[in-house]
């Protein structure tokens, strides 16, 4: 979409988020654990910019971290390490005062629309609280107002003001959270899985919507999923994450078409295609075996243990993200602006 | 394949209703399907739909009440499942016919060894000692290509991984060689890369076993690679059934049409919204009086909301619910 990083919304400067589970005490070695102190690196050091305007899609399979960098870049999970900047500010190191503030810009939609809303609240109480948090009307009749307009934007009859959630469909529901999380006007979006729990006819309705208050209200996301189809349908560039880093970013089309990283590869060749032509034709590249566990995760690239092409040094370097290609970055030691298909490489 | 087998499965007309607060819902409502011995037949539809229900009876699990099986035949190789007492039921549900679940953390029991598991399957069915048992229930893990069989096979559920799971419950379910394999979202609750395992796994197994299998999904790309014919389900009816390749190619249901268009397709260019089907899946309890679908069918005209549509033979193996069958199905191809 955009080329240059001047129009950066938020920053994210090697941003860490681990999670200590104890271990490597004196109880642990006589009750016979392994001596090691247990820590999960969800989110390992990562560093990219989200531009204004934008969707970045953010993809990776359950346990990759990138729900705990959603919720860190709202500061809903403490920050270990590194800055995530918005505005001039870091929000890692926000008093809990100015990130109240914050939070009107920075809001959340959530993956399940049955345990994100209570249920003891009417939709106009659901919607109006963080209106009246923020004091952004200032009577009673103002903030009913003002929701029944948002319930509008998404969709929602206004009639519906005083009914409670159990009385919605998967798909309202979700209307509803993104109602709330559009109320105060935000500026940045974090959309955790939003379409996951939905059938699929509802799915295309709530992604349509959301590009509709996207182009209205210039809102930029953090569109999170697992489904490949979906982040390349809404999102201008995508991240590939696995096991705490990203491994691969570029522009939504060129990652589909021509994926760099190993793992980008076989990920994007798992999705089944809708069209039984294709599928009668195309190779698969499966995976062997499983994510590995992110606490103590594999030294040197995390992929190694999975990547069809890894060699010794894969065990021992840490890739960084490099430009490949023209704004297509990607991680792996094994290739290089020089010899970007990680095929040619191996042929050699 | 064998064709002159006949049908392994026939089901005719079938009905289950279940009483609720809300009424008589007609969760399954009056559908048939044939199968052949080693085909695959893929069962689509949004939840709701009934495609769940409808193999449940298929397997007589229907909790009865407040379901029940009204009406219809479940002919399971010329045996008619709904007529047999639970007792013969039983003799042939595990050993003839099998099912894999969605969940496999919940439908394996999480305080039994997975060699305990496996093991009273084939103890009870094939009639294996413990030795025996014990031996095949390796020999099936090795199969459904688990790392070192002679040892995992003692441990616990929590030991394994979601895709793991998934494999020892594949294992269980093939362990009697059925006949038949119910799949009900098998790979639903498992990641894109681990359900590209377990689709090659199924694939494989069925070759080497010639086991015919129903795959219930919701997802069409899934259905596309791994069925020969698919069926589309709607409020409990069959909306569409027609073999793999023509229902992608040329649909004439204007309800799978419009689940063909609004999954997003990467080749295409970014930006442009996303075809979508407007309203919300009926609320099966107080179905309107015409189609099911006509409120959120672009194509409906005043008959849909009055009438309930016909079941149009498009040709040989192609059916379609719908007043204009004909003309979709005409003018999808041209598409």
């Amino acid at each position: 979409m955009t080329e240059t990083n001047g129009n950066a919304l938020i920053k994210l400067e090697d941003l860490k988020v681990y999670y200590d589970l104890g271990g490597g005490g004196l109880l642990d070695r006589i009750t016979g654990g392994s001596g090691e102190r247990r820590i999960v690196k969800a989110v390992d050091g990562i560093s990219f910019d989200i531009l204004k305007g934008e969707t970045l899609g953010l993809v990776g399979e359950s346990g990759c971290g990138k729900s705990t960098l959603g919720k860190a870049l709202l500061r809903l999970t403490e920050i270990t390490g590194g800055r995530a900047m918005y505005k001039g500010s870091d929000i890692a190191h926000l008093s809990g005062r100015e990130l109240r503030e914050k939070r009107k810009d920075l809001q959340m939609i959530f993956q399940d629309p049955y345990a994100s809303l209570n249920p003891r609240m009417t939709v106009g109480n659901i919607i109006g609280e963080p209106i009246r948090t923020f004091k952004l009307a200032d009577s009673k009749s103002a903030v009913e107002e003002r929701v029944k307009e948002v319930m509008e934007t998404v969709g929602l009859s206004r009639r519906f003001i005083k009914r409670y959630p159990h009385e919605f469909s998967g798909g309202q529901r979700q209307r509803i959270g993104i109602a709330r999380a559009l109320a105060v006007d935000p500026e940045f979006v974090v959309a955790d899985e939003p379409i996951s729990a939905l059938d699929v006819s509802i799915q295309a309705q709530i992604m349509n919507l959301m590009k509709e208050l996207q182009q209205e209200k210039h809102l930029t996301y953090l569109f999170i999923s697992h489904d490949l189809r979906a982040v390349r349908h809404v999102s201008d560039r995508v991240a590939v994450m696995y096991l705490g880093e990203i491994v691969e970013l570029a522009e939504g089309k060129s990652i589909y078409e021509e994926p760099l990283h190993p793992y980008s590869k076989a990920l994007i060749s798992a999705v089944p295609v809708p069209d039984p032509e294709i599928e009668e034709k195309r190779e698969r590249i499966i995976l062997e075996g499983d994510v590995p566990s992110p606490i103590n995760p594999p030294s040197g690239c995390h992929f190694h243990t999975r990547c069809p092409y890894a060699i010794e040094d894969c065990k021992k370097i840490e890739p960084q993200l490099v430009e490949i290609k023209p704004r297509h970055f990607a991680a792996c030691i094994r290739i290089s602006p020089e010899q970007p298909r990680i095929e040619d490489v191996v042929r050699e | 394949m064998s064709e002159h087998n006949g049908n392994l499965l026939s089901v005719n007309d079938l009905r289950t209703y279940f009483q609720t607060e809300d009424g008589i819902v007609k969760a399954v409502d009056g559908i048939s399907f044939q199968l052949k011995r080693g085909e695959t037949l893929g069962i689509v539809g949004e939840s709701g739909s009934g495609k769940s229900v409808a193999n449940l009876s298929v397997m007589r699990l229907i909790p009865q009440p407040p379901g029940k099986i009204v009406s219809g035949d479940i002919l399971f190789d010329g045996i008619d499942v709904r007529k047999l007492p639970i007792d013969d039921v039983r003799k042939i549900r595990g050993k003839r016919m099998a099912m894999i679940f969605q969940d496999p953390m919940t439908s394996l029991n999480p305080f039994l060894k997975i060699s305990t598991q496996l093991m009273e399957v084939t103890q009870l069915h094939l009639g294996h000692t413990k030795e025996q048992a014990y031996e095949h229930a390796i020999e099936m893990l090795r199969k459904v290509e688990i790392p070192a069989p002679e040892k995992r096979v003692d441990g616990y559920p929590h030991e394994f991984s979601g895709g793991m799971r998934q494999r020892v419950m594949i294992a269980m379910a093939l362990s009697c060689e059925p006949e038949l394999l119910i799949a009900d979202e098998p790979t639903t609750a498992l990641d894109v890369t681990i359900q590209a395992q377990i689709l090659e796994l199924i694939k494989g197994l069925k070759d080497e076993f010639g086991t015919s299998v129903i795959l219930i999904t919701h997802d069409l790309g899934v259905v596309a690679g791994m069925t020969d014919k698919i069926i589309v389900m709607y409020a409990g009816k069959i909306f569409e059934a027609a073999p793999t390749k023509e229902l992608f190619a040329q649909p004439a249901n204007p309800y799978t049409k419009g689940l063909l268009k609004s999954v997003p397709d990467p080749a295409h260019e970014h930006g442009a919204p996303l075809y979508q089907i407007p309203g919300l899946p009926p609320d099966v309890a107080h179905l309107p009086p015409g189609c099911p679908f006509a409120e959120r069918c672009d194509r409906a005209e005043d008959i849909c909301t009055k009438e309930f549509p016909p079941f149009v033979q498009i040709n040989e193996n192609h059916h379609s619910l719908c007043h204009f069958a004909k003309e979709v199905h005409a003018a999808s191809g041209g598409e």
